[in-house]
C-alpha cells in the first residue's frame, strides 16, 4: 500500500521535473532572435509552409532558432516541390509557400489566394539565394576562366576537348591536358538544371537556344541522380565537368565565369549582388519583390549562375493569428541571424543590405 | 471384397478438421496472391490510362515527344538491352560456376563457395549501386577507352567514350553480379539432381568428364536452366537503384554500351522522375511501370513455354 503511493509521488515528481527541465531548455534565449529583447514570446500557434525542396536545409535551421525562440509555435514546412508548394498556398492549405519562381502575372490577377483578403495581392521575398558552381575535374588545376558562349559550348557538346582554343585562349599559363570533355547534368528534374540553363540561355543565345528546363533539353552529356550523384561523377571521372549547389563543390576545381570584363569566381557576395544588379519584375505590388534576373548582367563583381528561392505570403491575412505568426517568421528569415544561419547550414547566400530593407518594408506591411 | 477390378470405388478420406484447416489455409494462400496480381494490375490499369487518353500537351514529362508511346520505346528498348547484355554476362558464367560446384570442386570448397554466392544474394541493390557508380565505373573507364581506341569500328564500341565509365555495359556487368547468385543457386540444385546412373553410365562408356557434363547433366538440367534464367531476367528487368544509380541515360536507343547517352530503364526512370512528378506526369510514369508490368508477363509466358516444349526430352519425367 505504502510502496504504491510512494511509487505515485515519485512518478508525479519526475514527470514535473522532466516538464520543467523541457521548458527550461526552451526558454534559454527566449525573445533574443526575434528582435524583442527582453520579453518573453507571446507567440503562439500553428504555422505551415510547403513548397521547395532546394530550401529544405535552410527551412530546418529557421523552424528549429524560430521555435527555440518562440516556445509556444510550432512551424511546419513540407519540402514537397514548388509546384505543389504554390498550389498549397493558393488553396489555403498553408499560410506561406517557398517556390523557386514567383507566381506569374497572370496567376496573381486570377487572385484565388485562399488564404488572403480578396485583392490585397501577396508578398514575394527572394530570400533562399544560392549560388551554382560549375564544377570540374582535371588534375591540379582549381580554377578556369571561361565565358557563357564557351561554357555553353562544352554543355552542347561543341567544344570536346580540354585543349579546344576557346578554352586555352581564355586561360593563359594553365596546362590544359589533351582530354576529352564529359560533361555531366542531372538526371532527374531540378531547380538546380533549370538555373544553369536558364543562365545559358539569356547569356549565350547564339550557342544554347533551349529554354530554360528543370529538365536537362538535350540528349548530349552524362546524366547521373541528384547533386551527390553529379558530384560523384565528377569527382570520380577524368576531365569530366558538370553543375552542382555551390556549397556541395568541395575539393573540385570551380569555374569564374566572364561576366562585363571580368571572370567572376563564384561567391556569396557575388551571388547576392546579381539580385541587387536585376530589376524587379514590373507591375506588381508594393511588398511583391519578384526579381527579373539578369542573367546577361554585364555589372561588375557579380555571378550570374544563382538558384533564387522565393518565401510567398499574404498582404493580408483572412484570420489574424495566421498574420502575426507569418510576419514574425518571415522577420526572423530575412533578419541578417536567419540568413547568417542559412547560410552555415545550407550553404546559401545572405541577401544584401538594400534587399533587405525592402524585404523588412514588405515584412512589416503583413496584417 | 475389393476384388471387383472393373470399377474401383473411389475411396472418399474421411475429413478431419486439421485436413480441411489445412486445405482452406492453403486455398487462401494461393487465392490471395491472385487477388494481390489483380489488385496491382487494375491499379496499374486505372492510374496508367489517363496517360495515353490524355493531351500529351498537358503533361510536361512529355515535352518533345509525340505522345506516350515514343516516350515510352527508349525505355522499353533500355530495360530489355541492359537486361539481355546481363544475362549475356550472367548465364555461362553461372553455368561455370553451378558446374564446378556440383562437378569439380572438392566437397568442402564446393560448400564454402555455394554460401558465399548465396551471400551475394543478401546484398542490397543500393550498396550494388554504390560500388557501381563509384568503384566499378572509374576502374573499367580506361579498358573502355582501349576498347574504343582499338575496337572502334565495331558497332557497339563506337561513339564518343564516356569519362565516367557510367555507360550501359557498366550497368548490366552490376545487374550481371546482381542476378548471379539466384542463377547459380538454381543451377546448382538442378545439377545435383542429375540421376547418378546416368553419370556413372557415360564414365562407364569411357566419356570424359565434360562428354559426360554434355551427355548427361546439362541435357537433364535445360529446363532448369531456362526456369532460373528467367527469374534471373525477372530481377533484371524491374532492378531500379543500381541502375539509376550507375547509368548515365538519356532519352536514346542506341546499340552503343561505351557512350555517355544511353537509353534509361523503365525502373531507374520512375525512380528518378517521380520525385517532381506531379498532375497527369504521374500517370505518365505509372503508365510506363504498366508497360514493364506487361513486358515481364510476356518474357515468363515465353520461358514457360519454353520450358514446356523442351519437357519431353528433359530427365525430369
Amino acid at each position: 500500500m505504502n510502496f504504491k503511493r510512494y511509487g505515485s509521488v515519485a512518478a508525479i515528481a519526475v514527470a514535473g521535473s522532466l516538464l520543467l527541465a523541457s521548458c527550461a531548455a526552451n526558454e534559454g534565449d527566449t525573445g533574443s532572435s526575434t528582435g524583442d529583447e527582453g520579453t518573453p514570446s507571446t507567440l503562439s500557434g500553428t504555422l505551415v509552409g510547403a513548397g521547395a525542396s532546394s530550401q529544405q536545409s535552410a527551412q530546418e535551421a529557421w523552424v528549429a532558432a524560430f521555435q527555440t525562440a518562440n516556445p509556444d509555435v510550432t512551424v511546419e514546412y513540407d519540402p514537397a516541390g514548388s509546384g505543389a508548394g504554390r498550389d498549397t498556398f493558393i488553396a489555403g492549405a498553408s499560410s506561406f509557400a517557398g517556390s523557386d519562381r514567383a507566381f506569374k502575372d497572370e496567376e496573381i490577377a486570377e487572385d484565388n489566394f485562399a488564404s488572403c483578403v480578396p485583392g490585397t495581392g501577396i508578398v514575394e521575398l527572394p530570400a533562399y539565394i544560392s549560388p551554382i558552381a560549375i564544377i570540374f575535374n582535371l588534375d591540379g588545376i582549381a580554377t578556369l576562366n571561361l565565358d557563357a558562349d564557351t561554357v555553353a559550348n562544352i554543355f552542347a557538346g561543341n567544344i570536346t576537348k580540354w585543349n579546344d582554343p576557346a578554352i586555352v585562349s581564355q586561360n593563359e599559363g594553365v596546362e590544359l591536358p589533351d582530354l576529352a570533355i564529359t560533361a555531366v547534368h542531372r538526371a532527374d528534374d531540378s531547380g538546380t538544371t533549370e538555373n544553369l540553363t536558364d543562365y545559358l540561355a539569356a547569356a549565350a543565345p547564339s550557342v544554347w537556344t533551349w529554354e530554360a528546363d528543370g529538365v536537362w533539353p538535350i540528349e548530349h552529356g552524362e546524366a547521373a541522380p541528384q547533386t551527390s550523384g553529379v558530384i560523384d561523377a565528377v569527382t570520380n571521372g577524368t576531365g569530366t565537368i558538370g553543375y552542382a549547389d555551390a556549397s556541395r563543390a568541395g575539393d573540385l576545381g570551380t569555374v569564374a565565369v566572364k561576366v562585363g570584363d571580368e571572370y567572376v569566381p563564384y561567391s556569396a557576395e557575388a551571388a547576392a549582388a546579381i539580385v541587387d544588379a536585376s530589376p524587379l519584375v514590373e507591375g506588381r505590388g508594393e511588398g511583391d519583390l519578384a526579381i527579373e534576373l539578369d542573367r546577361a548582367s554585364t555589372e561588375s563583381g557579380v555571378y550570374p549562375i544563382v538558384l533564387i528561392s522565393y518565401l510567398i505570403a499574404c498582404n493580408e491575412y483572412e484570420d489574424a493569428a495566421q498574420a502575426e505568426l507569418t510576419k514574425a517568421y518571415l522577420e526572423y528569415i530575412i533578419s541578417d541571424e536567419g540568413q547568417q544561419l542559412a547560410a552555415e547550414k545550407a550553404g546559401s547566400a545572405p541577401i544584401s543590405k538594400t534587399l533587405f530593407e525592402k524585404a523588412s518594408a514588405a515584412v512589416a506591411a503583413i496584417k | 471384397m475389393t476384388s471387383a477390378p472393373a470399377r474401383p470405388a473411389r475411396i472418399t478420406a474421411k475429413k478431419r478438421l486439421g485436413d480441411r484447416l489445412f486445405s482452406g489455409g492453403a486455398t487462401t494462400a494461393g487465392a490471395l496472391i491472385l487477388a494481390m496480381l489483380a489488385a496491382v494490375a487494375s491499379f496499374l490499369v486505372l492510374q496508367g490510362v489517363p496517360a495515353v487518353t490524355a493531351d500529351p500537351r498537358d503533361m510536361s514529362i512529355l515535352a518533345g515527344h509525340e505522345n506516350f508511346w515514343t516516350y515510352v520505346w527508349p525505355l522499353i528498348f533500355g530495360t530489355l538491352w541492359s537486361a539481355a547484355l546481363a544475362l549475356l554476362m550472367a548465364v555461362p558464367l553461372s553455368i561455370g560456376i553451378a558446374l564446378f560446384i556440383s562437378h569439380y570442386a572438392p566437397r568442402r570448397i564446393a560448400q564454402g563457395l555455394g554460401y558465399i554466392i548465396d551471400l551475394l544474394a543478401a546484398v542490397p541493390s543500393v550498396v550494388f549501386g554504390l560500388w557501381g557508380a563509384n568503384t566499378l565505373a572509374p576502374a573499367v573507364q580506361p579498358f573502355y577507352t582501349w576498347l574504343n581506341d582499338n575496337l572502334g569500328w565495331f558497332p557497339l564500341f563506337s561513339g564518343q567514350v564516356s569519362g565516367t565509365g557510367r555507360t550501359i555495359l557498366t550497368a548490366s556487368i552490376v545487374l550481371a553480379v546482381m542476378v548471379l547468385p539466384i542463377i547459380t543457386a538454381l543451377c546448382r540444385e538442378i545439377f545435383m539432381q542429375t540421376p547418378v546412373l546416368h553419370e556413372e553410365a557415360a564414365l562407364a562408356l569411357g566419356a570424359t568428364r565434360w562428354e559426360m557434363i554434355r551427355m548427361t547433366v546439362l541435357p537433364f538440367g535445360r529446363s532448369g536452366i531456362i526456369s532460373a534464367t528467367m527469374l534471373g531476367l525477372g530481377r533484371a528487368l524491374g532492378e531500379t537503384m543500381a541502375v539509376a544509380m550507375v547509368l548515365s541515360s538519356a532519352g536514346v536507343v542506341t546499340f552503343q554500351v561505351l557512350t555517355s547517352t544511353n537509353p534509361s530503364t523503365i525502373a531507374a526512370n520512375i525512380a528518378l522522375s517521380f520525385p517532381e512528378a506531379y498532375g497527369l506526369n504521374v500517370n505518365v510514369l505509372i503508365a510506363t511501370g504498366l508497360m514493364l508490368f506487361a513486358i515481364t508477363l510476356v518474357v515468363n509466358s515465353i520461358a514457360r513455354w519454353v520450358v514446356n516444349r523442351r519437357k519431353e526430352f528433359s530427365g525430369a519425367n
